[in-house]
């Protein structure tokens, strides 16, 4: 038993979907509508309550010699997204029934058996990803395949992807081979391959890593994603204010009142 | 497949240029993402691409609230019954006419039934509502809300309870102990329950919330308190000097956060200004500020009869604002979540 993680390399990612299918697949969700979104190949959009796996596509302005392309022609990135799994887990915080747990993986899980649909994590995560089914009333997202995890499996999504872009491993030797895939890359001459696991912001990192091209941003990834508990000590601190301002402000009126009518 | 000598019926006949214009057409399409010429125009074009100054097409990265109408009336009942519920206990503790601190009550426990309800009513598994109670986390809104709600509830309903059995059936030791205890317990948790829904909504992942969390959890007490004089005047204690001063501080703020609002300078709490949500907002603001805050005044200087009707209407004023408030965030933080550029970091253009 060891803390794992997902390294999605969008470098060698095909655009296949096989992942997407063979997250459905495994856990049985449904179908979530066949509409033509005019974004590339991409008809899905984003995450959520029936999407645990979902691949970006990103076309580029054509770049001679780039991954093989022809000079004319644009060229392609492609991603899976998935639950980042953070470190500090704004979902995990925020769940008032403790369906949301942190597993012996390093993963969040929602228990479906507890959870009872307050939708207080979805708007708890930096990411949006967690999402509420309207149909069910529960809040879904990947469960980073903790069943299969459980029996010593590999998720579904890496084992079914056919290029490796999705690795799954030990989460310190995936930052290993992250920084040597980064490393190789640049040598030649991908100067703008990054890596994201958002470890300088508040997250304090994912358990689903990514190596993109280019800027993030493109691929929906926020540059400074942060976990909403940062907010506590000020909402808390003007809370009790009101609190004191309703107490003082009462006790002041009545008992200015009784004063007055006591002369 | 054979070629046709003759044109298609109704058909046009191709010929050289015909065929030429098709492929400028093409060209121009490939060139610039879209085709001016002769009014045509692909569907969808320019093609969308999706870059560092678009995002990923624009599509939103955060999720809206799955929260439907149930929970802005809460954060209004809820917030009235909380501030009803310390008005109650402080006019009783000093002293104060017995007729508005057992309206007073009945507000309070009114709200504690309505609350509850719709909390209920909102979850996607109303049965496993209990859940709530499993575990008590102090890093998540939701839990501490979910058991303030809990404490006020008991509190809130065994001081009314006490004082409805003693209405009728006359004085006794228990149920006056009942009373007072209930009394305590409802002032203590009538304070955090209400304001508590601005921490809930501040510490959240809303752009337009979480940048408004200094300011939230006080203008939703306050709201609050003007919602709560507000139906005890109306209940008939439109006399009552304690109430107006209080009616009047709370409009003071509520003008303040007015003020506030369409000053503000973020892209981020466009929402609370602009387009429908913003005017949901404007109107609650306005109501339950400016107007309430001048019917007040016209009160104050008029004498007898038309001081107690002006009163009533800033009354009303004060609670449609308070309700209206509620739903103009709830509604600013859906446009909010749908804002593709805030979490990404990318600037609002003036457009």
């Amino acid at each position: 038993m060891s803390v794992t993680a997902f390294l999605t390399d969008s470098t060698l990612c095909i655009g296949c979907k096989a992942c997407e299918v063979a997250c459905k697949e495994w856990n049985g969700i449904g179908e979530d509508g066949l509409d033509w979104s005019g974004f590339s190949y991409d008809n899905t959009g984003a995450l959520g309550a029936s999407t645990w796996r979902h691949v970006k596509f990103v076309e580029h302005a054509p770049e001679p010699g780039f991954g093989g392309n022809a000079p004319e022609l644009n060229s392609w990135g492609f991603s899976s997204d998935v639950c980042k799994h953070c470190e500090e887990a704004g979902c995990l915080e925020a769940c008032p029934t403790g369906a949301i747990v942190r597993t012996e993986f390093g993963g969040v899980y929602v228990q479906p058996d507890i959870c009872n649909g307050c939708g207080y994590c979805v708007v708890a995560c930096p990411f949006g990803v967690v999402d509420k089914n309207r149909d069910d009333g529960r809040a879904f997202k990947c469960t980073f395949c903790y069943d299969r995890q459980k029996v010593g499996l590999v998720p579904a999504c890496a084992k079914a992807c056919p290029t490796e872009s999705i690795k799954f491993g030990e989460i310190e030797s995936l930052r290993g081979k992250a920084r040597e895939r980064i490393a190789e890359l640049h040598g030649r001459g991908m100067k703008d391959a990054t890596f994201y696991d958002a470890s300088d912001s508040s997250v304090r990192g994912t358990h689903a890593m990514f190596i993109v091209r280019g800027d993030p941003r493109s691929y929906n990834l926020p540059p400074k994603p942060e976990v909403p508990t940062i907010y506590l000590k000020k909402g808390w601190t003007s809370s009790a204010i009101g609190a004191g301002l309703l107490l003082a402000g009462s006790l002041l009126a009545f008992l200015f009142e009784n004063g007055r009518d006591g002369r | 497949m054979s070629v046709p000598s003759r044109p298609a019926p109704g058909g046009r006949t191709p010929d050289f240029a015909s065929e030429q214009k098709l492929v400028e057409i093409r060209r121009e399409a490939e060139r610039r993402g879209e085709v001016k010429a002769s009014d045509i125009r692909p569907a969808g074009s320019p093609f969308p691409i999706a870059s560092p100054d678009t995002g990923y097409y624009g599509i939103p990265l955060l999720k809206k609230p799955a929260w439907t109408w149930e929970i802005p009336l809460y954060f209004f009942t809820g917030g009235t019954a909380g501030a009803a519920a310390v008005v109650g206990a402080i006019a009783d503790y000093t002293g104060a006419d017995r007729r508005l601190v057992r309206d007073a009550r009945w507000i309070a426990a009114a709200g504690a039934v309505i609350s509850p309800a719709l909390l209920i009513a909102d979850l996607g598994r109303p049965s496993r509502f209990l859940n709530m109670l499993r575990v008590f986390k102090l890093q998540s809104p939701m839990s501490i809300g979910a058991w303030t709600l809990v404490g006020f509830v008991s509190g809130a309903s065994a001081t009314a309870f006490a004082q409805f059995m003693q209405d009728r059936y006359g004085p006794s030791l228990p149920l006056r102990v009942i009373e007072n205890a209930g009394q305590a317990v409802s002032l203590a948790f009538g304070l955090p329950f209400s304001n508590y829904t601005g921490v809930l909504i501040g510490a959240t992942a809303i752009p337009v919330w979480n940048e408004s969390i200094n300011e939230l959890p006080i203008h939703f007490g306050m709201s609050g308190l003007s919602s709560a004089v507000g139906m005890l005047e109306l209940m008939g204690h439109r006399k009552s000097r304690a109430l107006q001063w209080l009616g009047f501080g709370a409009a003071i703020f509520e003008c303040m956060e007015e003020l506030r609002i369409e000053t503000h300078r973020l892209a981020c709490l466009d929402p609370l200004r602009n387009g429908a949500s913003g005017a949901v907002v404007r109107v609650g603001g306005v109501l339950s500020g400016p107007v309430s805050l001048g019917l007040r005044v016209l009160s104050f200087l008029s004498r007898g009869e038309q001081a107690r009707d002006l009163r009533k209407w800033a009354a009303m004023s004060a609670i449609a604002g308070s309700l209206i408030t509620r739903f103009g965030w709830l509604h600013a933080g859906d446009v909010s979540a749908q804002d593709w550029r805030e979490p990404l970091g990318i600037p609002h253009h003036a457009e």
